[in-house]
């Protein structure tokens, strides 16, 4: 599903955040990006989701090389993909609903579709009760939560997430976790960059772990 | 909370037919632009007074030359014109084309200056009362000024001054049509000078509406990010802007439209007032449907144009970081 074909990403000063790495997820896998803040997790996630393009090699994501998308497609390429950041990047003008409908509004669902499917999305998160709600008003959990939401209100086949848990309790960031299990076990395949190994190491996950924007190790699952 | 037993969540997306999201996205910008003027009262009425101001100045100037050309028409069809009689002429046979001419319908008035009034008035005016003593007899003829009826048209008036200068007593008739020819040459002076104007003026709205666009851009460059980080186009993201621009000219352009007719409504009692000094039918003509829609057209389309490029240039430049 997501391919790293020896790909390097130099910035403009000259500091290499990825050297010519290569990594293959599969479709349906659920897999963590671990590292040192500088290994090049963010950076890995900003290839995908063509916020940066790679220097040399190939990013091939659900079939479709990146370097083949044009500037004028990337809104298109990128609603593919779901995507959760570390601080949620939510819209504090509006309400929780509003926030998690924007997607299907950009993607011009009917306004009944999206209500429905926003309310479904809210549900699995257990925020349906706070749709009103200025995510300001929310926990960091909660707001998190909505921007998960936000993700995947789209059924995208793909998620990837920045340090979802970053700035979330241990109890909080399992809980996190354990929803984006239960997205991997209806098939959706997941890249989730984060330094918190103990927590990684529960869930029993595939674990890439990267240094100088190197492959370091490659933990296989123990599930 | 289980995620397969959720119909909806995993069913996938429909998307309407690509024209009705095309409407329905701009219906709901189109209202939601609208909303977001109404939270920021003060300063979207600053850029509506200004666009109103700047739209009414031409318009003002353009119905007061309008009603300046109407006028002036009206005056050039009652002009009064001057008969002078052929010389040697009695002061009885004058009375009587007086009173002949008098009578006709399309003449308002006529009256008679004999040739020793007008030597006495000129004698008075000229200075040359001594020289003129000198002259054994007078070298002034009879004279009539005429006013025609109010009703009469230019065609009308030229043929009345042809059949009354065909009369075998008359010499002369003289029509001092000069000055309303320089009135309306001025008129067309001003009526380039508004067009010069408006044009500089426009630009000047679409500076203000451009930059307030521009502000409004950088203030909500995080949301901008945030939706181009999920996908949203280019068009998507300036799509509201659009339609701010096309509030503020269409709000603007009917603020100009009320300036404009308020201050027609200011003069009508004073205009109505001179009118009946001059005993004339004068009334102040006020903006055409036509103008009321190139005013209002002309405000929305400086909108658009304006925030379109305001836009344009700075939304490419925002891009999720």
């Amino acid at each position: 599903m997501i391919q790293f074909d020896n790909v390097t990403k130099r910035f403009p000063g000259g500091q290499e955040a990825i050297s010519g790495l290569s990594l293959t997820v599969d479709k349906g896998e659920m897999v963590f990006v671990t590292g040192h803040s500088g290994a090049g997790k963010s950076t890995l996630l900003r290839l995908i989701a063509l916020i940066e393009r790679p220097t040399s090699g190939n990013v091939i994501v659900d079939n479709q090389n990146t370097r083949r998308v044009k500037r004028r497609r990337i809104p298109a390429y990128r609603r593919q993909i779901g995507m959760v950041f570390q601080n949620h990047m939510l819209l504090y003008d509006r309400p929780v609903f509003d926030n998690v409908a924007l997607p299907l509004v950009i993607a011009g669902v009917s306004y009944r579709d999206a209500g429905r499917r926003v309310r479904a999305a809210l549900d699995q998160l257990g925020l349906l009760h706070k749709e009103k709600r200025n995510p300001q008003t929310l926990s960091a959990g909660e707001q998190q939560r909505v921007g998960i939401a936000r993700a995947i209100v789209t059924r995208p086949k793909v998620l990837i997430a920045d340090e979802p848990t970053g700035n979330l309790d241990p109890d909080l960031s399992l809980e996190v976790m354990r929803i984006f299990r239960r997205f991997n076990e209806v098939g959706v395949t997941l890249l989730i960059a984060s330094h918190d190994i103990s927590l990684i190491d529960r869930l029993g996950c595939r674990r890439i772990a990267l240094e100088d924007g190197k492959l370091q190790e490659e933990v296989e699952p123990w599930l | 909370m289980a995620l397969t037993r959720n119909a909806d969540a995993v069913a996938p997306i429909q998307s309407s037919g690509m024209f009705s999201i095309w409407l329905h996205r701009h219906a709901s910008t189109c209202v939601g632009a609208l909303g977001r003027l109404f939270r920021q009262p003060f300063a979207s009425l600053m850029i509506i007074l200004v666009i109103g101001v700047t739209l009414a100045l031409p318009a003002a100037i353009n119905v007061m030359v309008k009603n300046a050309q109407t006028v002036s028409e009206s005056w050039s069809n009652a002009l009064d014109f001057s008969v002078y009689m052929r010389r040697g002429l009695s002061v009885n046979e004058a009375e009587g084309l007086a009173g002949l001419i008098g009578q006709r319908a399309d003449i308002e008035s006529v009256e008679l200056i004999t040739a020793d009034e007008a030597l006495v008035e000129f004698k008075l005016q000229s200075g040359f009362g001594a020289a003129l003593d000198q002259l054994g007899e007078n070298p002034l003829p009879h004279a009539l000024v005429v006013r025609p009826d109010p009703g009469n048209t230019s065609a009308s008036l030229i043929l009345l001054q042809e059949e009354i200068g065909n009369l075998p007593e008359v010499e002369l008739v003289q029509v001092d049509t000069e000055w309303v020819q320089r009135f309306h040459a001025i008129l067309d002076i001003v009526r380039k000078a508004i067009v010069i104007g408006s044009v500089l003026l426009g630009i000047a709205i679409v500076v203000v509406i451009g930059n307030t666009i521009r502000l409004d851009i950088e203030n909500r460059r995080e949301e901008i990010e945030v939706t181009k980080l999920i996908g949203a186009s280019n068009a998507f993201v300036r799509r509201p802007f659009l339609w701010t621009g096309f509030w503020y000219g269409l709000i603007g352009g009917l603020f100009a439209l009320a300036l404009v007719q308020y201050g027609l409504y200011l003069l009508k009692d004073p205009v109505a007032r001179l009118a009946g000094l001059y005993q004339g039918r004068v009334s102040v003509v006020s903006l055409g449907i036509s103008e009321t829609l190139i005013i209002v057209g002309v405000a929305v389309f400086l909108g658009l144009f304006a925030s379109w490029t305001a836009a344009a240039r700075h939304m490419r430049r925002i891009e999720p970081r």
